[in-house]
């Protein structure tokens, strides 16, 4: 068991060292995501079922989705932003 | 947007103020991110750092004191953290007379088997009320910010979802399943894991996933601005009115009128069950309707 959670916490240390690291803004948001799930499991392991099945909806789940639009809203104004400029000039 | 930049080059940027952010924030039409490089088109970095060469010592003496403030911060903390008691030992200060009597009397006096929601939704209910009401003003900020009219919704408008066999096959089995547990989450918080913001948010996420399936059409008709505004009001007054009376009798609960009932049954727990359904309501309503301003600017 503690080998596992060795584990555990070397991924998290992992996917939250590489979620800044990315240029990717999109695979940066999958490895937080995994982060989230690998959360939710600690808190599972540290006996608090309650903030496990939390994190896994809230952590993994919903802010996930929410950045997921926010991410596709900036590719569309970017992409408008490129046709004003080209437009202007 | 073609010339990809470094963060480096970004930060120097940003430091001989060529980030011009009055500029950015003065049009809210303006994204952020191809705003310098309409500003400087092509004129290189070089002839501007020549007039700013005293600020080249500045900034070299500037990042000197910054990573020395943060090495001292850094030991102060450090040598704090070493002093603290040993991580769950038997004597250490948080194990005094408040945590033990929860323990020992948590189940007879709230009703509740799970200790959690005993502690949160009956002893410190009143400090719950306080977080809850934290949350709701910053949802009533993003709201007024996203519901805007004007420049802004036009600015972000609606993005549009193909809708996907795979994605749809999924979530009519998924859907329910995920909706069923929020549910079995909320009503059974007294009793084990789960609770109000949990179960809430797990509703929350089935119809999310209902929406992004088949489209808000078939949601919208019951869950609209118009039912978000009824039953977030509604669950909110309850949950206010009925922990008010931590403003008269302090940390006493009125267990003697809402009796704890039998520890492990459905209907028990006094007021926990009510609380736990009134905040999952709200949060399931709120997790949806912050999805929905998202994507399409309303609700």
């Amino acid at each position: 068991m503690e080998y596992f959670e060795l584990l555990l916490l070397g991924l998290l240390l992992v996917c939250g060292i590489s979620t800044c690291l990315t240029k990717n803004l999109l695979s940066s948001l999958v490895i937080f995501m995994a982060y989230g799930v690998i959360m939710s499991i600690l808190w599972a392991l540290l006996r608090a079922p309650d903030l496990a099945v939390t994190e896994a909806a809230v952590g993994a789940g919903i802010s996930g989705i929410l950045m997921f639009l926010t991410l596709r809203k900036l590719r569309d104004l970017k992409r408008k932003h490129a046709d004003e400029t080209e437009e202007k000039h | 947007m073609k010339r990809k930049k470094s963060i480096k080059e970004r930060l120097r940027e940003w430091d001989a103020d060529a980030f011009d952010l009055t500029e950015r924030t003065a049009g809210p039409m303006h994204p952020a991110p191809a705003a310098p490089e309409e500003e400087k088109p092509e004129e290189p970095p070089a002839p501007e750092r020549e007039t700013r060469l005293g600020s080249r010592a500045l900034r070299i003496l500037y990042s000197v004191l910054a990573a020395l403030f943060g090495t001292v911060m850094l030991s102060f903390l450090l040598a704090t953290a070493s002093e603290l008691p040993p991580y769950g030992a038997a004597e250490n200060p948080v194990h005094n007379a408040v945590s033990e009597r929860y323990i020992r009397d948590g189940m007879r006096e709230t009703g509740a088997v799970n200790i959690v929601a005993g502690v949160i939704l009956d002893y410190r209910a009143f400090d719950t009320l306080g977080e809850s009401h934290v949350l709701f003003t910053a949802l009533t900020a993003v709201l007024i910010l996203l519901l805007g009219e004007g420049v802004h919704r036009e600015s972000t408008g609606q993005i549009r979802m193909q809708q996907d066999r795979i994605v749809t096959n999924t979530a009519s089995v998924l859907t329910p399943i995920i909706i069923l547990f929020g549910v079995y989450g909320i009503l059974t918080g007294h009793l084990g894991p789960g609770g109000g913001f949990s179960g809430g948010s797990i509703v929350g996420a089935g119809l999310i996933l209902h929406s992004v399936a088949f489209g808000y059409d078939r949601l919208g008709r019951y869950l609209n601005i118009k039912t978000f505004r009824i039953v977030c009001f509604a669950a909110l007054a309850f949950y206010s009115l009925s922990k008010c009376y931590s403003f008269f009798c302090g940390a006493n609960g009125l267990h003697t009128v809402f009796s704890p009932g039998v520890p492990g049954r459905i209907l028990s727990a006094g007021l926990i069950l009510p609380l736990n359904i009134a905040v999952g309501v709200v949060v399931a309503c709120t997790m949806y309707g912050l999805f929905s301003v998202f994507q399409r600017g309303k609700i």
